[in-house]
């Protein structure tokens, strides 16, 4: 039998600074609601296994897994997403010019979560090492760059900004 | 990174190529700008999700979707007996009987793999199109399964498809030289009984799908989507609607990872089509992941058979036969084309001048197979590099001396295989002695001692491999003679707008190679300005009128074909410009240069117009100019040259260049538990001229990485009864961060003397990783039983047998000597 959903519920979220508050199907997950609701498209979906992290969020400045999650869980809560990185005019962090300095994407499916994993890891240990940063992005697949670049470049931003 | 130039580049590099520009396409990316397909939203649009079969091999029964219907939100439903009315079987590339086969859309009448596609629903959600779906009674009659190919060729196996008369899709002789004389000649030749390719992919991260509309007014509908190649797209999908090309526009813009796998999206595309049409709003389908694995784009398991190599004294390879037995996996979507594809490198990297391959494909009931980064020539320069190594480990020669002594050599170049195939440029043991030294493979008996004490197995591994680039599709004809395909070709405009607006359009389909950004180099330096002030189109639109029927991004060709292309209609901009600058000032277009966004006459800077100035002539206050103006909106279609090959004799070039890498790595094998470790890694790069040598080092890492997973953690294992036991990342192991070894990139540049640029198309990497970790183990294990390497694919497990039981695999060899 289908599990149709049968209650919505309306949630007050913060997210980059803004509060949206949505009535949202019981079974709507959090990735659903920001891209499909909110049209806040930069977080992706990459699997249905919470494997993959494409989907990473900060959630009251904690890095999850925003398909691991139901909207409804999120009521209260404030959320950062990719499209919070950038300041207000419109300059790249540290973190996003690192990532174009050293090439650390290709098709860039995986980097709005890989920044997401990686900002969380630098706001906790701002200058974090190699070893870091890898066992940091171990829940963040990416099918490019086979992670080179991608740890050259946080390790490089956590030095003081893009080399 | 090194880099080492052999030869001076055919190109003199200007301001912007060869340099390491940072990509214009990051700024978008970075800040969750880019715009995927399913970040596309439309009015009124309805979620689709496909009811999948359960089985592997069955007989639909029946299909009721009446509940689904009556659930609220739902706005309807597709079924394969629906399908068979609207549309026509997809064009096969086979003959008979593989060209037998009748590919629909959706399953009609049986099933043949565990995920195929059996009903659509679309519904207002995507939790909606998923409960509904739930509601969908589908009932089977299940039928026989076949999984292995050895065993789908042989009688009595169940037949996927009866109109076939058999599981056999192809199967062909390929034989070049005089074999018999080499097997007479050799002093020793060696036996192997069974090698083993495993079935994997590449995995992009985003999964395949499309937001499809159709206009009813004009009847042509508008996908955006991810597929890579379009002109391959269009050309199943026009004759199965029953529809010109002209009414299918295919739009893409950012693709999140493609390597082939997304090519052959055209049976979902079509389902999509029917639906937009048939409920009058717009489609979205979004694959999930399980989806993807169960049921797309593997790439070719292959099966060497009774593979007998001829062997001189001194280490000179004469030639080999071999059996292959392809698994083509339930439907031929893009195959047979991987049955004549390999023999792009029918030799791999070696001189070798007698070849006879008996060519089988199967299909079985599993996923279809189609493109997979590296296709088919991976799974022919791994059996080349698994072979030399085998007769270097039973003969007692040294793997690096034999490759060495084999190797074509750089004055061999152009080389001609023995198929008719030209090597344009390369150094190839020069190659192999950068990789060598990047892992310190002097000190490697050190090492071996140092790691033994520590009780483990430590291992040098070489790969040699091609990435050949730029398709002649004329090779089609090996596999199916009626075939009308043959060259190639790509397609960009550049011109010069109003306000000085350079612009260009391609016909590519990027999915992360940086295409908007090379073009721009290439651009730039052509017609005097910097990359920023040039704005490439993301992505592809059939609307553009920059696109061909080989438009897309496949088989490692933008390099040659779309710089290409790009340098084409450039160069022709670049005289126009000059020639509406010289009417201006009245003189010869020669008198004229292009330079810092000036149109300028030659020593006297004062005499110079901007860009600007230009466009808008021509655009904008064109009344009264004494003759026709130019258009400053220039097209060039590259085409390489190509002739169709000698069907009869399977001789021809099948491919413009052939870009070269050399991986070395050193291993180490916990003989305890079968784990193997990389503990070195290097690759050794040479494409010809890099217009970007950032982009370039970038696929090389790419490509390495799949590699590596596919060696050692990657594999779409089936049970007997054609369960996917790996449907989704947490049973498919993909690389992560932890597990990537450190890694070292050097690079040659051995400019083609066939391409404009002198530049080769590169980004598959032959599987180089896959090659040198086989050999790296096999190494390893010389000091525990000795132990052969047969299968591409090495988990823990198979490494432990591989130690525990070291005679199992040797049993596979055998050496005759005079």
């Amino acid at each position: 039998m289908a599990t149709t959903p049968t209650t919505s519920r309306t949630i007050s979220v913060e997210i980059n600074g803004t509060t949206y508050e949505r009535e949202v199907p019981a079974s709507r997950l959090l990735v659903h609601f920001l891209r499909d609701d909110l049209d806040l498209t930069g977080t992706h979906v990459g699997c249905d296994t919470g494997s993959c992290g494409a989907c990473t969020v900060q959630l009251d400045g904690a890095a999850v897994k925003s398909c691991c999650m139901l909207a409804v869980q999120a009521d209260g809560a404030s959320l950062r997403t990719v499209e919070g990185l950038a300041g207000e005019d419109g300059e790249l962090s540290a973190l996003q010019q690192a990532f174009h300095t050293h090439h650390g994407l290709q098709c860039g499916y995986c980097t709005p979560g890989m920044l997401m994993s990686a900002t969380a890891l630098l706001e906790r240990n701002p200058h974090p090492s190699e070893d870091e940063v890898k066992l940091a992005l171990q829940g963040n697949i990416c099918r490019c760059t086979g992670y080179w670049n991608i740890v050259e470049a946080v390790v490089a931003a956590g030095e003081g900004g893009a080399q | 990174m090194t880099t080492v130039e052999t030869e001076a580049p055919t190109l003199q590099k200007g301001a912007a190529m060869g340099q390491s520009v940072p990509r214009k396409e990051d700024g978008r990316l970075v800040q969750g700008q880019g715009v995927f397909f399913d970040d596309i939203k439309r009015h009124g649009m309805g979620f689709l999700h496909f009811v999948r079969s359960p089985y592997a091999h069955a007989k639909i029964e029946s299909i009721d979707v009446s509940a689904a219907h009556e659930l609220p939100g739902v706005y309807g439903t597709l079924t394969g007996d629906e399908v068979a009315i609207l549309t026509d079987p997809f064009f096969q590339i086979a003959a008979p009987p593989g060209g037998h086969v009748k590919d629909y859309a959706l399953a009609v009448g049986k099933v043949r793999y565990i995920g195929e596609p059996v009903v659509a629903v679309v519904a207002q959600t995507r939790e909606l199109a998923r409960d509904a779906a739930e509601l969908v009674t589908v009932e089977y009659e299940p039928l026989e399964v076949v999984v292995d190919a050895r065993k789908a060729l042989q009688e009595g196996a169940p037949v996927l498809h009866e109109e076939c008369g058999g599981n056999m899709s192809y199967t062909g002789v390929w034989e070049w030289g005089d074999v018999d004389a080499a097997f007479a000649e050799a002093d020793h030749i060696v036996s192997i009984k069974e090698l083993h390719f495993d079935r994997f992919n590449s995995t992009p991260l985003e999964c395949d799908g499309a937001l499809v509309e159709y206009n009813r007014g004009t009847g042509q509908w508008t996908m955006y989507t991810n597929n890579q190649f379009p002109g391959f797209a269009a050309i199943m999908m026009g004759p199965a609607l029953r529809v010109g090309l002209d009414k299918l526009r295919i739009v893409t813009q950012d693709i999140g990872g493609g390597f082939g796998n997304k090519i052959t999206t055209h049976p979902q595309l079509v389902v999509c089509c029917l639906l937009a049409r048939k409920l009058k709003r717009p489609i979205q389908w979004t694959e999930w992941r399980t989806e993807f694995h169960q049921s797309m784009s593997h790439g070719n398991e292959r099966w060497f058979e009774d593979t007998e190599v001829a062997v001189k004294a001194d280490g000179t390879l004469l030639g080999f036969r071999t059996k292959a037995i392809d698994d083509a996996g339930a439907y031929l979507r893009y195959e047979p084309l991987g049955g004549v594809i390999w023999s792009q490198v029918a030799p791999g990297m070696y001189k070798w001048r007698h070849l006879r391959v008996e060519f089988t494909q199967a299909m079985t009931n599993k996923a279809p197979c189609s493109p997979n980064r590296g296709y088919s020539r991976m799974q022919q320069l791994w059996f080349t590099e698994r072979v030399i190594d085998i007769v270097a480990h039973e003969l007692g020669f040294d793997p690096v001396e034999i490759r060495k002594r084999n190797y074509v050599q750089p004055e061999d170049m152009p080389y001609e295989t023995p198929n008719g195939c030209v090597y344009d440029s390369g150094d190839y043991p020069r190659a192999l002695e950068m990789a060598l030294e990047l892992v310190g493979a002097d000190r490697i008996e050190e090492r071996r001692a140092e790691a033994a004490s520590r009780g483990k197995l430590l291992g040098l591994g070489i790969g040699s491999t091609l990435d050949s680039g730029t398709n002649n599709f004329g090779q089609s004809q090996l596999v199916n003679p009626d075939l009308q395909f043959s060259g190639n070709n790509e397609v960009a405009t550049v011109k010069l707008d109003i306000f000085g607006e350079v612009v260009v359009t391609l016909g590519t389909t990027p999915q992360g190679q940086g295409h908007e950004t090379t073009a721009a180099q290439v651009v730039a330096d052509t017609i005097g300005c910097d990359v920023d002030s040039v704005h490439v189109r993301a992505g592809h639109d059939s609307y553009w009128n920059s696109h061909a029927g080989f438009s897309g991004t496949y088989a490692s060709q933008f390099a040659v074909t779309g710089l290409g292309a790009v340098k084409g209609a450039a160069d022709m901009l670049a005289g126009q410009m000059k020639q509406l600058a010289a009417m201006v000032f009245q003189c010869a277009p020669d008198d004229i240069e292009l330079a810092e966004g000036f149109a300028r006459i030659k020593g006297n800077p004062e005499a110079a117009l901007p860009f600007m100035a230009l466009g808008a002539i021509v655009n904008a206050n064109n009344a009264g100019f004494p003759d026709d103006p130019p258009t400053l909106n220039c097209r060039y279609v590259y085409r390489p040259p190509f002739q169709v090959p000698d069907k009869e004799r399977k001789f021809g070039n099948l491919t413009l260049t052939y870009s070269m890498q050399i991986h070395a790595c050193v291993v180490e094998v916990d003989p305890e538990t079968g784990v193997t470790e990389v503990v070195d890694y290097a690759a050794v790069d040479d494409c010809g001229t890099r217009i970007n040598p950032q982009i370039v080092e970038g696929q090389v890492m790419g490509a390495t990485a799949h590699a590596i997973g596919a060696a050692l953690w990657e594999t779409f294992a089936y049970d007997e009864d054609g369960n996917l036991l790996t449907p989704n990342f947490y049973d498919y192991h993909v690389p992560h961060a932890l597990d990537m070894p450190p890694l070292k990139t050097a690079a040659i540049e051995s400019p083609s003397p066939f391409t404009p640029l002198g530049t080769k198309g590169m980004g598959e990497g032959g599987g180089g990783g896959i090659h040198c970790i086989c050999a790296g183990i096999q190494d390893a294990l010389r000091a525990a039983g000795g132990a052969i390497v047969t299968d591409s694919h090495n988990p823990y497990h198979r490494v432990w047998e591989l130690i525990a039981h070291p005679e199992r695999s040797r049993e596979n060899v055998e050496v005759r000597s005079k």
